[in-house]
C-alpha cells in the first residue's frame, strides 16, 4: 500500500449552538503517499486545522470520505487503529502533556494501546533517544522550554509507532530556538524513520523542504505543487494574505527591478550562488 | 503560611521507607488512623509515638520539618483541647466562673491533642516519603480492591494525576494574569477583606476560562492518543510487591496487635 491519507471530495460543516451551519471546508480531495513531507499553509480561518482532526478521526466529514492507512474514518470500529496510524500534535505544548513526568508522559499512548511493560519501557527510551530527550526523562513537563515540551510530545506519538505524523501548528507558540528544535526533530523523523509528515503552518519557510505544498485558503484548496512552484508565484499568495520567505521576496522584488533573471529562489545559499555567478 | 503546611509534600531521601510499595504505606497509614482512634490509655499511646518516632528516624527525614507540618494545625489542635477540657462531664477539679475542668475532661483533652498531632504526622510521613505519581498508583491498585468502586479506581486516579500535572501550570497563569490585570490598573493590596476577595474577580474569570479551554484541548489530545478510560491499559512501571513489603506487614501487624494488646492490659 502506497497511500497513506487519501481525502475524497471532503466537505465539513460546523454546527454552531443556535442551528446556524459554517462551512469550514469543502471540495477537497487530494492523496499523501506514503514517506512524504507535506505543507499545508493558510492564514487563519482557511481550515487547516479543521483538515488535521479529519485525518485522525476527531472530526467525521459531513460528505465524502477519508481514509488513513486503508481505513475509512467513518468505520468507527477502526477509530483506533487510525488514530495508532497517525499521531496527531497540536499547538500548545502544554495542554497536550498528560502525565507529571516525561517518561511517563511518553508512555501515555502505548499504555492506552495495551502493550507489555517491558515493549513500553523499549519504546519510551527509543522515543526519547529519536527527540534527543533521552537525559530528561525523569523531569517535570513543566520545568521544560516550550521545544522541549514540543519534542516530548512528539516522542509521546513516536512512541505509538505511527506510519504517519499530523502536526497542527506545532511551532506558533515557540520561540526561534524552539522552531528550529522541532523542524530539525520533524525533518530527521521523515528521513531516517520514513514517517509521512503532515506539517500545517503558517510560516512559510518551514515548508520550503517540503516534498509538496498544499494552500488552503477559505475552505478550499487554493493551490497545490512542488514548494517552489508556489512559494515564487509571490502575487498570489499575497493575494491570498500569505507571506513568502525573506528570501523568495528578495529575488522578487530583484527581478522586477531587473537585476537578476530568476526570482526561483527558496533558500540563502541559491541566493548566494544566483549573485555569485 | 501556606508554606508551613507539610502535608502532601514529598522529601526525597534514599531511606527503605520510601522504597516501600505505596500500597504498604496507604494501608498502614488506614491501619495507623484507626488505631489511634482506639486507644484508650496512655502506654499505647506511648507505643504509638515510639513506632512514630522510629519510621522518621529511618525515612531519614528531619524531624524539625515534621515538626514545622504540626505547627501549621496548632489552632485547630488547640480549639479541639479547648472545648474538651471544658465540656467534658465528670468530677469538677477546677473552677473559676461557668469554666469548669473535670478529671475526665483532662484526660480527654490530653488524648485527643496526642491522637490529632499523632494523625498529622503519621499521614504526612505517608506523603513525605512517597512520591505524588507513586501515591496516585497506590491509591488507584488499593481502590482496586475494594469491590463496590473499583470501576472509578482508573478515572479516580487519572484525574488526580492531571491535577498534579496542572497545578504547577495554572499557578503560572494566575501569576501572568495578576500582572497582567496589575498593569491595567487592579489593587489586590489594599481594602477590607471582602474589597479584597473582590477584586479576585478579575483574576480568577480569566483563570477559569482558560482552565475549561485546556480541559476541552487535553481532552481531544488524549483522545488522539487512543486513550479510550482504563480497560485493556498497561502501565509502564507496574506496582510490585518486593521482600521489605513483606516485612513491613510483620511490623505493621505486630505494632497493631501490641498497641491493642494496652486496651486490654492496662484498663483503667
Amino acid at each position: 500500500m502506497k497511500t497513506m491519507i487519501e481525502f475524497k471530495d471532503v466537505k465539513y460543516i460546523y454546527k454552531k449552538h443556535e442551528g446556524e451551519e459554517t462551512t469550514a471546508i469543502e471540495n477537497i480531495s487530494f492523496t499523501i503517499e506514503k514517506g512524504e513531507f507535506i505543507g499545508i499553509i493558510g492564514h487563519n480561518g482557511s481550515g487547516k486545522s479543521t483538515l488535521s482532526k479529519l485525518i485522525n478521526g476527531i472530526l467525521h466529514p459531513t460528505h465524502g470520505d477519508v481514509i488513513v492507512a486503508g481505513f475509512n474514518t467513518k468505520d468507527h470500529s477502526k477509530i483506533w487503529d487510525i488514530r495508532q496510524n497517525a499521531g496527531m500534535v497540536f499547538q500548545n505544548p502544554d495542554n497536550q502533556l498528560v502525565a507529571t513526568m516525561v517518561e511517563e508522559d511518553v508512555a501515555f499512548g502505548p499504555e492506552n494501546l495495551g502493550i507489555d511493560p517491558k515493549e513500553i519501557r523499549k519504546r519510551v527510551d527509543e522515543a526519547l533517544e529519536t527527540v534527543e530527550m533521552g537525559a530528561y526523562k525523569n523531569k517535570k513537563p513543566h520545568m521544560l522550554s516550550g521545544g522541549q515540551k514540543q519534542r516530548i510530545a512528539i516522542a509521546g506519538i513516536l512512541a505509538m509507532k505511527p506510519k504517519c505524523i499530523i502536526l497542527d501548528e506545532p511551532t506558533a507558540m515557540l520561540d526561534p530556538s524552539g522552531r528550529k528544535e522541532v523542524m530539525d526533530t520533524i525533518k530527521k523523523l521523515n528521513r531516517e524513520e520514513g514517517i509521512t509528515i503532515v506539517h500545517i503552518t503558517h510560516y512559510m519557510d518551514e515548508i520550503v523542504e517540503a516534498d509538496r505544498v498544499i494552500v488552503m485558503d477559505n475552505g478550499r484548496i487554493a493551490m497545490k505543487g512542488k514548494p517552489f512552484e508556489i512559494l515564487t508565484q509571490v502575487e498570489k499568495l499575497k493575494s491570498l494574505r500569505l507571506d513568502v520567505p525573506q528570501i523568495t521576496e528578495l529575488a522578487f522584488q530583484l527581478k522586477n527591478e531587473h537585476l537578476i533573471d530568476d526570482d526561483k529562489i527558496l533558500t540563502v545559499n541559491e541566493m548566494v550562488k544566483k549573485l555569485c555567478q | 503560611m501556606l508554606k508551613d503546611v507539610t502535608i502532601g509534600q514529598y522529601y526525597p531521601t534514599d531511606s527503605i521507607i520510601h522504597r516501600l510499595d505505596p500500597r504498604t504505606k496507604i494501608h498502614f497509614t488506614f491501619l495507623y488512623i484507626i488505631i489511634l482512634f482506639m486507644i484508650d490509655n496512655f502506654a499505647g499511646y506511648v507505643m504509638a509515638f515510639a513506632f512514630l518516632i522510629g519510621i522518621t528516624l529511618i525515612s531519614k527525614i528531619p524531624l524539625g520539618y515534621i515538626v514545622r507540618g504540626v505547627k501549621g494545625l496548632v489552632f485547630i489542635i488547640l480549639i479541639t483541647v479547648f472545648i474538651n477540657l471544658f465540656m467534658t462531664p465528670g468530677t469538677p477539679i477546677f473552677k473559676f466562673w461557668i469554666l469548669e475542668i473535670t478529671d475526665k475532661g483532662l484526660e480527654v483533652a490530653i488524648f485527643m491533642a496526642l491522637r490529632l498531632i499523632f494523625l498529622v504526622t503519621g499521614t504526612s510521613l505517608m506523603t513525605l516519603t512517597t512520591s505524588p505519581i507513586a501515591l496516585t498508583d497506590g491509591i488507584e491498585y488499593s481502590i482496586k480492591a475494594i469491590p463496590f468502586i473499583k470501576n472509578y479506581a482508573h478515572e479516580l486516579a487519572m484525574m488526580m494525576t492531571i491535577a498534579l500535572r496542572f497545578i504547577p501550570t495554572l499557578m503560572e497563569e494566575t501569576d501572568r494574569i495578576m500582572k497582567a490585570q496589575k498593569a491595567r490598573g487592579a489593587d489586590f493590596e489594599s481594602g477590607n477583606m471582602i474589597k479584597r476577595a473582590k477584586n479576585l474577580i478579575p483574576i480568577l474569570v480569566p483563570l477559569f476560562v482558560s482552565a475549561f479551554r485546556r480541559a476541552d484541548e487535553l481532552a481531544i489530545a488524549m483522545e488522539a492518543r487512543c486513550y479510550r478510560g482504563g480497560d485493556n491499559r498497561t502501565r509502564l512501571n507496574e506496582l510490585k510487591y518486593h521482600k521489605i513489603d513483606l516485612y513491613a506487614y510483620v511490623i505493621i501487624v505486630l505494632m497493631t496487635a501490641a498497641i491493642l494488646s494496652t486496651r486490654f492490659i492496662f484498663n483503667w
